[in-house]
């Protein structure tokens, strides 16, 4: 009954799930984090209206990929809990702040500005705290068995907030693709001027992550240095995915900016799950360590089984219902 | 003063989960009585059942959307404060977590959408079955949750080895033995909130002389299924202090504000019980009523709290009074009941002005019954997590210092009070504006992003639209 690895396809889904959330929520957080810099409140109103009806069911990935690490691997949810304490903490306050702005700015006129403020400052801290855990993560935890034994703050290092800028910038760009794709006139336009900037700041703090790494993390340097020499396709498709957004930026193409950016993001996260491979709590313990009991994983995994066509369906219907260009004036009134 | 993380950290749990227990507990009961109200106007063809419907699902979409923003942080309380019992636990609590996660999201991905803005474009059939499936996956929701929770006051089905418990039997672990009182607990509750709330509500319309015809019917719709909940309440009430007794006998003696083990135990209609002197002050009794309440024989044996050490006894008072304030309302609820029915004769019950004000008043009764319900069952199993196998301090994330959960305490109770005030106060106002507010509402909404809060359309500044 147990001949298959559930641990292994578990981390399969919860990759997956990860990485939906990244590109996913990554262009809605992005369009906040462009909110303040908006030409207008009209250019608002369309940003906003871009992401709304799917804002939602892209942070669905999250609370699904936080409960099925609870259930598949209790020992990465009971290290990571604890050790970015202060950073979860921030990261929920953030997407509540942004997730009630979608339901209250619409309804708002005179204290509109407080919902633009709690939409932007909601997304930001939101975004900077997941690339300051990406960064925690890459250095790994303080740990004992299997306990947390590190402090409150040891997850905010140099080489975190460096990453946590990094995302920021990345999901910014991210936002501003998604808005060439969804808008037309002065706002493209303005988004097209944007995206390059963009680009580059991803592209610097990208490169300077990279060449950190193997300081922080010396197992990094092996892998990426020894025998396994197949696995640097996975930056080169990364750059090429960049330069191809810079030409999509050059010719002014709609959709291949933000289908590259999200290339992008991908072969980068694929590059860190490599890096990392098999250990899920660096520097100490493996998946297999950190798996629940096969018992509970198949018991969960029947449901997922189930669900997971289900909810890749339905995005797909909420994407194809709302496709083609937000104009001013439509959307909410 | 130095500041204790166990005791911050369940102030911070308790302040987040009764915070959120408010929304699902109204929008469970306020689900199932929307479902009966398609169903009537299928039925009759009646207009005013549609606009009752139309009304309250605003409410609906307002109270889910709240609901599940403070559903979002619960999920993570677990690992960032109790990582220890996170683990421990995982091998269950994990799985039933999410799939609880999983039925939330078939409700809102498939039928919710459909109920919030599906009315005319979807046949009439098939927006009643909306809302009875939104309905059935509230009920699923909360069948997860406190499966969940029934477990940790009565752990069966599981084994604990080397810190780890391990699911023996999926079936006896679910349904373990408090699970069956405490759903139908439960979900009596709901219906009981959404009854008050609805009855509340549409008593002060009535008593400013608004839609009444369609208010005069939800009014007694809600009146009768109270007639019937309220006194089931008390009989189930009853049976789950019973399986309480049997299991965690020193919840009940917290209950009962009883020190000694004695038969033909008193009901102590007042005390302040005093956890230092070990007893109580101020004792106003029934003689002999408590035993036979509880073992049904006037000289009972009943266990008191001094069968166990002093530090394994639950805090006393909080555990009396709530439970005191808990059954308090549960009688009032019943006197409402009985009121309504009394009155029905020649229509009364939807004029009597006195009778209206006291359904006005009674709107927030039920919400405080369940957080004082919660308190007693949460607070009574105090030192334990997981009952007789896992205590709070065994459960407690090790790396927790007092002033971290100082700050996420602090941080959570302003983050609320910011969001949950506007909310509310939005609430408010749909409520203001009342059932003739469906007349004004904007047919050109077609292209307009589906959000819980879009089913409103009121303004969140007064006299804006």
């Amino acid at each position: 009954m147990y001949g298959i690895d559930l641990s292994i396809i578990w981390a399969g889904i919860i990759a997956f799930g990860i990485m939906m959330y990244v590109l996913m929520d990554g262009f809605d957080l992005g369009v906040g984090i462009l909110f303040p810099f908006a030409p207008d409140e009209d250019a608002r109103d369309v940003m906003m209206n871009s992401v709304a009806p799917v804002w939602d069911g892209n942070e669905t990935w999250l609370i699904l990929g936080g409960a099925g690490l609870l259930a598949a691997f209790p020992l990465v949810y009971s290290v990571l809990m604890p050790a970015l304490y202060i950073g979860v903490f921030l990261l929920l306050a953030g997407l509540i702040f942004r997730g009630v702005a979608f339901e209250f700015r619409f309804k708002a006129n005179t204290s509109r500005y407080l919902w633009n403020w709690s939409f932007a400052g909601g997304s930001m801290v939101a975004a900077f705290a997941q690339g300051a855990v990406v960064g925690a993560y890459i250095e790994g935890f303080n740990t004992v068995g299997r306990v947390y034994v590190g402090g409150p703050f040891d997850w905010i290092t140099p080489f975190s907030m460096l990453t946590g800028a990094g995302l920021l910038a990345g999901y910014a760009l991210l936002g501003s693709t998604w808005l060439i794709l969804k808008t037309e006139g002065h706002i493209q336009d303005w988004a097209y001027r944007l995206a390059p900037w963009l680009l580059a700041v991803v592209l610097v703090v990208f490169g300077i992550v990279s060449v950190w790494t193997p300081w922080v993390d010396p197992s990094a340097f092996e892998r990426w240095f020894s025998v396994i020499r197949l696995i640097w396709i996975l930056p080169v498709l990364a750059l090429f995915c960049a330069w191809q957004v810079l030409r999509g930026l050059r010719r002014r193409m709609a959709a291949r900016p933000f289908i590259a950016t999200m290339g992008m993001f991908a072969f980068t996260y694929l590059g860190l799950l490599v890096t990392k491979w098999p250990y899920v709590v660096p520097p100490n313990h493996t998946l297999w360590d950190a798996a629940s009991d096969p018992g509970s994983q198949l018991f969960l995994l029947i449901g997922m089984l189930f669900v997971i066509p289900v909810i890749l369906a339905y995005t797909a219907w909420t994407y194809w219902v709302f496709r083609g260009k937000v104009r001013v004036g439509e959307g909410y009134h | 003063m130095e500041l204790d993380p166990l005791l911050l950290s369940r102030l911070q749990f308790a302040f987040v989960v009764c915070f959120h227990a408010i929304f699902p507990v109204f929008t469970i009961g306020l689900a199932t009585f929307i479902a009966f109200l398609e169903m009537l106007a299928f039925k009759t063809g009646n207009p005013a059942w549609t606009r009752l419907s139309r009304f309250w699902i605003q409410v609906f979409g307002v109270a889910f959307a709240m609901g599940v923003v403070s559903g979002i942080v619960m999920s993570f309380q677990f690992g960032t404060n109790w990582s220890n019992f996170s683990y421990a636990a995982a091998n269950f609590i994990g799985p039933l977590l999410s799939y609880e996660v999983v039925t939330a999201f078939f409700l809102e991905a498939a039928f919710l959408g459909v109920l919030l803005f599906g009315r005319d474009k979807v046949p009439q059939g098939m927006h009643l079955f909306a809302a009875c499936m939104v309905a059935l996956g509230t009920f699923i929701s909360a069948f997860w949750i406190l499966a969940a929770n029934s477990w940790m006051h009565t752990p069966v089905g599981t084994e604990l080895m080397d810190g780890v418990f391990t699911v023996g039997s999926w079936s006896e672990a679910i349904f373990n033995p408090s699970f069956p009182y405490r759903f139908a607990h439960m979900v009596l509750a709901s219906f009981l909130t959404g009854s008050f709330v609805v009855a509340g509500v549409s008593a002060w319309y009535l008593l400013v002389g608004r839609e009444v015809e369609a208010n005069r019917k939800a009014l007694s719709m809600c009146l009768w299924l109270i007639l019937f909940a309220a006194p089931t309440q008390a009989v189930i009430g009853d049976y789950h202090g019973l399986n309480t007794l049997q299991h965690q006998p020193m919840k009940v003696a917290a209950i009962e504000g009883n020190w000694e083990t004695m038969q033909g135990m008193p009901l102590l209609l007042f005390a302040i019980p005093d956890q230092q002197a070990e007893t109580n002050r101020f004792e106003i009794g029934i003689p002999k009523l408590g035993s036979l309440i509880l073992t049904h024989d006037l000289n009972g044996e009943v266990p008191g709290l001094k069968e166990v050490a002093a530090e394994e006894r639950p805090p006393v008072w909080i555990v009396f009074w709530a439970f005191r304030i808990m059954v308090g309302i549960g009688l009032l609820m019943i006197g409402c009941a009985l009121a309504g029915l009394f009155l029905r004769a020649g229509g009364r019950y939807w004029r009597q002005p006195l009778f209206l004000n006291a359904m006005r008043l009674m709107t927030f009764s039920p919400f405080v019954a369940v957080l004082c319900g919660w308190i007693v069952t949460e607070v009574g199993r105090f030192p334990w997590l997981v009952y007789g196998q896992m205590s709070h301090i065994e459960g407690l994330t090790p790396s927790l210092s007092g002033g971290m959960v100082l700050f996420t305490l602090l941080g959570y109770i302003t983050v609320y009070a910011l969001i949950f005030s506007a909310g509310l106060y939005y609430l408010m106002l749909v409520l203001r504006a009342g059932i003739e507010s469906i007349d004004h509402e904007e047919t050109h909404d077609v292209e307009r992003p589906k959000r819980p809060l879009s089913a409103s359309h009121v303004s969140i500044e007064e006299g804006g639209h």
